[in-house]
C-alpha cells in the first residue's frame, strides 16, 4: 500500500468547483485558486505570488491572437456583418443548419490539415458564422425572439469549438499527439504520430454526425 | 530570428493603443481603471521579461484587482453609423469579404513557406507569427482600400476589446493557474486518488474511470493536456495497458479525445467557452456551454465504448 500524499493543495480544485457554482467573476477564482493550492502544498505567499508571475509571462503566447481584433473591427466598420447578412438574404437554401453543418465539416477538414488558426470565434464566429445563421433563421422565422436568436448565436460557437476539437487530433504536429507520443515514449513504448492520429478519425466522424443531426433538429424546430 | 520577443512586442503596442485611447476617451465611465487594465497588460508584453517573478506576479494582482472593479468598462470608441455602412455595403458589395481571406491565406501561406527559409522564422512559432503577418497585411490593406481615418484601427479594436471585456485576459490566466497547480503537485495528488476507485480486474469499471477522469479532470481544470499525464500516469498505463494489456495507442489517443469532451463543458476553458459568449454578447457567461453539452456527452460515451471495445483485442 503506497502512502498518500498530503491532500491540502485540492483545495485549490474546491475553490475552482464552489467559485464557478457560484458565479464568482473567474478572474478572482484563479487567483483564489493558486493561494489555495499554493498555501495547501506549504508555499509562502510571496513565493505564490512570484509562480503567479512567472506563470503569467510565460504564458503571453495565449493572449498573442487577440491581434486580429483591429482587422475583425475594421471589417465590421466596413459593413462585413450586414454583407453576410445580406447574402443570406438572398440564398433561400441557406437555412442556419446548413450554414452551419457546412462550417462544422470545413472546419474539422481544415484542422486536421493543421490549420487551426484559418478559423476561430473572433475572425470567423463574431464578424460572419453567428451573423449568417441567426439571419436565415430570422429570415424563416420572423417571429423569433431574443432568446431563439441567442441560442442560434451560441450554435454557432459551439459549432466551431466541436469542429476544432475533433479535427485537430488527425493532423500528426498537433500538440495533442506530440504529448501522447511523449508520454507513452517516457515510459518506453515508441509509437508514431500517424498511429495516434490514425485513432481520432472514428471519433471526428462520429463527431460530425452527432453535432450534424443537432443541428438539422434545431432548423426543424423552429 | 523572428519569434515569441517580436510578436508580444506588438501585441504590448496593440494594447498599448487601446489604453491610450481609453485615457483619451472623455466619455468612458471608468477611463482611469481602463487605462490602467489595457496599460498594464500592455507593459507585461514589453517589458515582462525585465521585472522579477514577484513584480509580475504583483503587476498580475493590480490587473484582476482593476478587472474586479469594473476595468476595462465600455467607452465610445468612434466607429460608423448603420447607414455608413449600408452605404459601404451598396459600394462594395461581396467583395468586402475578401479581406476576411487575408488573414487565413497569410496563416496558410506562412504555414508552409516559413519553414523553408531557413532561420528567418523560429520554426517553434510559425503559426502565431503568421498569425501577427497576416493581422499587420490585413490592417494595411484595409486602410488603404477604404480609406478610414487611421486612428480606426486603434477604436475598432477597442471596441470588440471592451465588448470582451476582462475575459480577454482569462485563457492566460488559466493557462498560469495550472502551472501554479502543478508547482502544488495537485496532479500527483490525483494520480495516487485514482486507481484507488477502480474495483480490482473490472476491465468496464477501468476505462470508465480512465475517460471518466480525462473528462471531469478536464472540467476542473479547462485542458486536456492538464489531465493527461496525470490520469494517463495513474490509470490508463498502469491499469489498463501494464495490467489489462490495453494497446497504448488506442487507450492514449482516444482518452486524449475523452479529455476534450471536458473542455466543452468547462468555464476554465475560456478561450472556447466564455470569451466567444462575451464575442457574441450573449447574455448567459455558459450559453456556449449549454449548446454543446449534449454534443459532449455523446461524444464522451463514443470514446468510452472505442476504448472498452478496440483497445483490448
Amino acid at each position: 500500500m503506497t502512502t498518500l500524499p498530503s491532500l491540502w493543495p485540492l483545495a485549490g480544485i474546491a475553490l475552482v468547483v464552489a467559485g464557478f457554482a457560484v458565479r464568482a467573476n473567474p478572474l478572482a477564482v484563479v487567483v483564489a485558486a493558486a493561494f489555495g493550492a499554493g498555501l495547501g502544498a506549504g508555499m509562502a505567499v510571496p513565493d505564490i505570488i512570484a509562480a503567479l508571475g512567472k506563470a503569467f509571462v510565460q504564458n503571453r503566447y495565449v493572449s498573442v491572437p487577440w491581434l486580429v481584433l483591429p482587422v475583425i473591427g475594421l471589417m465590421e466598420r466596413a459593413g462585413l456583418q450586414e454583407a453576410g447578412r445580406a447574402l443570406i438574404e438572398r440564398t433561400r437554401s441557406a437555412t442556419s443548419a446548413r450554414i452551419l453543418l457546412i462550417y462544422l465539416g470545413f472546419r474539422q477538414i481544415t484542422a486536421a490539415l493543421g490549420l487551426t488558426q484559418i478559423a476561430g470565434h473572433a475572425q470567423s464566429v463574431r464578424p460572419l458564422i453567428a451573423p449568417m445563421a441567426e439571419a436565415a433563421a430570422v429570415r424563416d422565422d420572423p417571429a423569433l425572439d431574443d432568446a431563439g436568436r441567442n441560442r442560434v448565436k451560441a450554435m454557432a460557437a459551439a459549432t466551431d469549438n466541436v469542429g476544432l476539437f475533433f479535427g485537430e487530433d488527425i493532423f500528426l504536429a498537433i500538440a495533442s499527439i506530440l504529448l501522447i507520443k511523449g508520454f507513452l515514449e517516457g515510459a518506453g513504448i515508441v509509437v508514431e504520430p500517424l498511429q495516434l492520429s490514425v485513432w481520432a478519425i472514428p471519433t471526428a466522424l462520429t463527431a460530425f454526425a452527432v453535432h450534424g443531426v443537432r443541428l438539422w433538429r434545431m432548423g426543424r424546430r423552429r | 530570428m523572428i519569434g515569441l520577443a517580436q510578436l508580444y512586442a506588438l501585441t504590448g503596442l496593440v494594447f498599448g493603443g487601446w489604453a491610450i485611447a481609453t485615457l483619451l476617451d472623455r466619455q468612458h465611465a471608468a477611463r482611469l481603471r481602463g487605462f490602467g487594465f489595457w496599460g498594464l497588460i500592455s507593459l507585461e508584453f514589453l517589458a515582462g521579461d525585465g521585472f522579477t517573478d514577484f513584480e509580475n506576479g504583483v503587476i498580475l494582482l493590480a490587473i484582476v484587482a482593476l478587472a474586479l472593479a469594473g476595468a476595462p468598462g465600455k467607452g465610445t470608441p468612434a466607429t460608423s453609423s448603420d447607414a455608413d455602412r449600408a452605404a459601404s455595403l451598396a459600394a462594395h458589395g461581396n467583395r468586402l469579404f475578401l479581406p476576411a481571406l487575408i488573414v487565413p491565406g497569410v496563416a496558410l501561406a506562412g504555414t508552409f513557406i516559413f519553414p523553408r527559409l531557413g532561420q528567418l522564422v523560429d520554426p517553434r512559432q510559425v503559426t502565431l507569427v503568421s498569425l501577427g503577418l497576416g493581422a499587420i497585411i490585413a490592417v494595411a490593406t484595409l486602410l488603404i482600400w477604404l480609406r478610414p481615418p487611421a486612428r480606426a484601427a486603434v477604436h475598432e479594436g477597442r471596441r470588440l476589446a471592451e465588448g470582451v471585456g476582462w475575459a480577454m485576459i482569462l485563457p492566460q490566466m488559466l493557462a498560469s493557474l495550472g502551472l501554479v497547480f502543478a508547482l502544488a503537485g495537485v496532479g500527483d495528488i490525483v494520480g495516487a486518488l485514482a486507481p484507488l476507485a477502480i474495483p480490482d480486474g473490472n476491465r468496464l469499471a477501468a476505462v470508465l474511470a480512465f475517460t471518466g477522469g480525462m473528462a471531469i479532470f478536464t472540467l476542473v481544470m479547462g485542458n486536456a493536456f492538464a489531465a493527461f499525464p496525470v490520469l494517463m500516469g495513474g490509470i490508463g498505463l498502469p491499469v489498463l495497458v501494464q495490467g489489462m494489456g490495453g494497446d497504448p495507442v488506442v487507450v492514449g489517443a482516444v482518452g486524449m479525445l475523452a479529455g476534450f469532451c471536458g473542455t466543452l463543458l468547462s468555464p476554465m476553458a475560456a478561450n472556447f467557452n466564455i470569451v466567444p459568449a462575451a464575442l457574441l454578447n450573449l447574455p448567459d457567461r455558459y450559453a456556449v456551454i449549454r449548446a454543446q453539452w449534449p454534443t459532449a456527452a455523446l461524444l464522451w460515451l463514443f470514446n468510452t465504448a472505442l476504448i472498452w471495445g478496440a483497445a483490448f483485442r
